[in-house]
């Protein structure tokens, strides 16, 4: 696949713990969605998997879906459930 | 509207403060707490982790919202990051508008809508352990199979 720029994916709480890291830089691949990058962040992070069914998505600071474009110089958030208040 | 994620501590009566009005009869202020136990645990301490600029912007947006279907005059939302004692405040919401009902309504639907929404997560920490809280009534359980959802 041609790679074109690159995607900066954002983890917090949980994910980061787990993967020991908040952020990563991934080369993007033409036709690349959130989730076909969130597949890439869990192949290198598989401590991850098990997060995956209760993930949201944000790309550039909005909630994204799953099968949504990822553009180059795009930052993709993974999202576990907030818990905030 | 005063919308801020901050490690500083939040007051109410900057909040208050802040959504005065002199066409408000009523102003409602609602302070989340940190609170010594959950589900029968003892607790030490909170240690909150945010996506700050995404978590403004899904404040701005619920202040907004509420705004526009309470018609309050305003709406104010705070919530703080970092370690938090037992009693700090961690979250403050006020909203002002002409009477006591549309407040005490206005108030709750907006502490519901950031604990859906807002990207802000609480790790208990007790004597023995610590683990990151998914928020029951968060995005991501609502859309969990229901065998994941607690």
């Amino acid at each position: 696949m041609e790679v074109m720029g690159t995607v900066t994916v954002l983890l917090f709480a949980s994910l980061a713990e787990r993967a020991g890291t908040r952020r990563l830089e991934l080369p993007l691949e033409d036709g690349a969605t959130v989730g076909r990058v969130r597949d890439r962040v869990v192949a290198q992070f598989p401590q991850l998997a098990p997060a995956v069914p209760t993930l949201m998505y944000a790309l550039d600071e909005e909630y994204a879906r799953e099968d949504a474009p990822v553009r180059p110089g795009s930052t993709l958030a993974l999202i576990p459930p907030v818990s905030g208040g | 509207m005063l919308i801020r994620v901050t490690e500083a501590p939040i007051s109410a009566d900057e909040a208050a403060q802040a959504v005065a009005s002199p066409a408000a009869g009523a102003i409602n202020v609602f302070l989340g707490v940190v609170r010594n136990t959950n589900l029968g645990r003892a607790v030490s301490h909170l240690v909150y982790d945010a996506y700050p600029s995404m978590a403004e912007k899904e404040m701005r947006a619920i202040a907004e919202e509420a705004k526009a279907r309470f018609g309050l005059e305003d709406c104010a939302i705070l919530h703080r990051t970092g370690r938090l004692e037992i009693g700090e405040t961690s979250l403050v919401v006020a909203v002002s508008c002409g009477h006591r009902r549309e407040s005490y309504e206005a108030g709750l639907w907006v502490v519901n809508e950031v604990k859906k929404r807002v990207p802000v997560w609480k790790k208990e920490v007790w004597e023995d352990g610590e683990e990151w809280i998914e928020g029951p009534e968060s995005l991501g359980m609502q859309q969990a199979p229901a065998s994941m959802q607690r």
